[in-house]
């Protein structure tokens, strides 16, 4: 479109019109990581076709394991997006919320016993129920951030320590044990699909957002609070509601990660479920370029760098780093990007690139 | 202030509308305190009457009394610190394994500790303070960091062994006059470990430094109004700086005094510590928003904080997660409290005008 003005004035050529693109940083970091495997350990793109324990064919590999697994991170990592764009401030509760969402359906599910045979009631009423208590637990963090003014991250520090407790709670400190094989459909195959469900999954809450981003104006107005909280409420927009709604969305999307979480394993574990997921999602919003303080937003980037983040753990774990220790790499990455990001940074950076220009052009 | 007769002929709901929001919020915090103490004696019987016990609670959260003090300090000066309690794990583990392991000397553990203080602070001070990175993105990558690297020194938890250190644990600072007769009749003396000793020394250093220094005033000066902070001829980038720095050699000095208090090294110590810190500090009157708060109320917050959890315990609901519950649910109440008082601050100050 613009494209050939810009290059006209700025002078620079294809490669640093390239840069300026927000999809840029996450695909350039799939492509440095696949590059890397595949100099490292071609194996690592091998997909395999097996049989699982019941005899229905099931895709194996590295790969599908990063199709699985980001497709949890790439659902928190919408949500995720909108609050950061409203608030200018992350969740970090995500992961305890995940946690309580999980032992709401198995609650749901199970009742007071904790090895039933059959399932009290169905899985999609368990998930509804989930579904409404998770976006109350937002709907707390909302209240918090949105009208009392706190900020998001200390705000959501309440949930952060207090949730595990209260999901464990919630099923009174036992661990159900769901032995009915349908309800792990919803976080490993479906019979007959060799595609791990979760990704499905991943799809309908990423075609779902992206009706709403285009139907309504849900975008829009996340964009101009976080841009501007006075000025888009003189353009008649309530900054409160907004910001209460992205955490209430965040919600939703907490429960249908416990969905599938819980599904893998078909019961649940209170300090390990869905542990520094947190930080996975805040990563996927970074990496997707998205400002960390709020203001515009690229959803399909973040998306996107979700993907990227469960590809960079998975090399870690090819590479037999220990499940505790990943978190040590991981923030190495974000010091990495947001040093990256920091306008002072850029400007330097920018500087750089003009004088090295300069004596090109000498 | 001006003339005390018309202060005492207008009453206390005079003074304390016109209160500083710093008293104001340090008499919530004590009084909450004493409150709580006192609910605690009379419901929970005798246990409470004991000196011991309360010196027993300055035993266990000596660590935290540190931290936190770090904590208001960073929060002070309006930034967040939540990396302390990876930090205080990770010193406690390189202690650990530097004692036993490598057979190494007191002195050596506490530079150890010291050194990965001072370099938490600096890589974090300098990305916060020169950078212009949010704090809280910078110390949660911290936190991980720090998390990630005290798995990957040592796995497995383990006790220590090393003579000298042992001795030292063991090495009580006995309180004269606070003893009591226990059950079998014997007298027995009220004692302190020594890092409550090191963490009110902390807490004085601290108070003087914040209350009497230049230094100090200038922290209360950035977290109050950058602008006119920098207008007043602060550096407030090196001022920023050196809070962070401060607050993860206090994390450092803390992980230690934790160190010696539990006597072993792993990876799930001091799980939640940040959020313990932050909480004290709220608790005791500092602001969120940055350029109000007191060590004093901080000690408050974290004295507070661990009656709670003994009460939580000794009427029997000792399940770990009712502490947490119960603590976020007082973190959330001081918040909002703290909320409303910004709130009705500002609707005066438009009144004013």
């Amino acid at each position: 479109m613009g494209n050939t003005a810009v290059k006209k004035t700025k002078g620079s050529g294809f490669f640093s019109n390239l840069v300026r693109q927000q999809m840029f940083i996450p695909v350039a970091a799939l492509v440095i990581l696949a590059v890397f495997n595949l100099i490292a350990d071609p194996s690592f793109f091998k997909i395999t076709l097996g049989y699982s324990s019941s005899g229905a064919p099931v895709l194996s590999g590295y790969l599908i394991t990063i199709l699985d697994y980001g497709s949890e991170l790439a659902i928190l990592a919408i949500g995720m997006t909108l609050v950061t764009a409203a608030s200018g401030g992350q969740d970090i509760s995500v992961g305890a919320t995940v946690a309580i969402a999980g032992s709401v359906i198995l609650r749901v599910l199970c009742g007071s016993n904790s090895r039933p045979e059959t399932l009290r009631t169905s899985v999609l009423v368990a998930f509804l129920v989930a579904c409404l208590v998770s976006m109350l637990f937002g709907a707390f963090n909302g209240v918090l951030v949105a009208h009392f003014k706190i900020q998001p991250m200390v705000a959501t520090l309440i949930l952060y320590t207090a949730g595990r407790s209260i999901a464990a709670w919630i099923n009174n400190n036992e661990l159900p044990l769901i032995s009915d094989p349908s309800f792990g459909y919803y976080g490993g195959f479906l019979p007959g699909i060799p595609i791990p469900t979760p990704f499905f999954i991943a799809a309908a809450c990423v075609i779902i957002i992206a009706l709403v981003l285009k139907f309504t104006n849900l975008g829009l107005y996340t964009q101009a609070v976080g841009i501007n909280e006075k000025s888009s409420r003189l353009n008649g927009i309530n900054p409160t509601f907004i910001k209460f709604l992205s955490f209430v969305i965040l919600g939703l999307c907490v429960a249908v990660v416990g969905l599938i979480k819980v599904s893998r394993l078909s019961t649940i574990n209170y300090s390990v479920i869905a542990k520094d997921i947190e930080m996975d999602a805040i990563l996927a919003v970074a990496l997707g370029g998205n400002s960390l303080s709020g203001g515009k937003f690229n959803m399909a980037a973040s998306i996107l760098g979700a993907y990227v983040i469960q590809f960079l753990t998975t090399t870690l774990y090819k590479f037999d780093v220990q499940s505790d220790a990943l978190p040590a790499y991981k923030a190495v990455v974000v010091i990495l990007l947001v040093v990256l990001s920091a306008p002072v940074v850029r400007e330097k950076l920018a500087g750089l690139g003009k004088k090295f220009r300069a004596k090109e052009v000498a | 202030m001006a003339n005390k007769t018309s202060t005492a002929q207008k009453g206390i709901g005079y003074k304390i509308k016109n209160m500083t929001d710093t008293n104001m919020l340090l008499t919530i915090t004590i009084v909450i305190f004493f409150l709580m103490y006192i609910g605690a004696i009379v419901f929970q019987g005798e246990g409470f009457l004991r000196p011991q016990t309360f010196l027993s609670m300055l035993n266990a959260n000596g660590a935290l009394i540190i931290t936190s003090c770090g904590m208001s300090l960073v929060m002070i000066t309006g930034g967040i610190d939540i990396s302390v309690g990876g930090v205080v794990a990770l010193v406690s583990m390189c202690s650990a394994v530097y004692l036993d392991y490598h057979n190494g000397s007191i002195l050596g553990a506490v530079l150890i500790s010291l050194g990965i203080g001072l370099a938490f602070g600096i890589v974090q001070g300098y990305l916060v303070a020169y950078l212009d990175i949010q704090p809280f993105i910078v110390s949660l990558a911290g936190m991980f960091f720090a998390r990630g690297m005290t798995t990957i020194v040592n796995t497995n938890p383990f006790n220590v062994q090393n003579e000298a250190f042992v001795a030292l644990k063991d090495t009580r600072v006995i309180v004269p006059g606070l003893g009591s007769v226990n059950k079998l009749g014997r007298y027995v003396d009220a004692y302190v470990e020594i890092g409550v000793v090191v963490a009110l020394l902390v807490v004085i250093l601290m108070f003087i430094m914040l209350r009497w220094t230049k230094l100090g005033r200038s922290f209360y000066a950035v977290g109050g109004n950058q602008q006119s902070a920098l207008m007043l001829g602060i550096n407030v980038r090196r001022t920023k700086f050196l809070s962070h720095l401060i607050c993860s050699l206090l994390a450092g000095i803390g992980g230690f005094v934790y160190f010696l208090h539990v006597g072993s090294g792993s990876a799930s110590h001091a799980m939640g510590m940040e959020m313990n810190a932050i909480a004290s500090s709220i608790i005791g009157g500092t602001m969120l928003t940055g350029g109000v708060g007191n060590i004093i109320g901080t000690l408050f917050g974290v004295l507070s904080l661990s009656t709670i959890q003994n009460i939580v315990s000794s009427a029997g609901l000792d399940q770990a997660w009712w502490t947490g519950i119960t603590i976020a649910a007082m973190l959330c109440l001081f918040l909002v409290i703290q909320s409303v008082v910004m709130a009705r601050k500002k609707k005066a100050q438009s009144l004013n005008k």
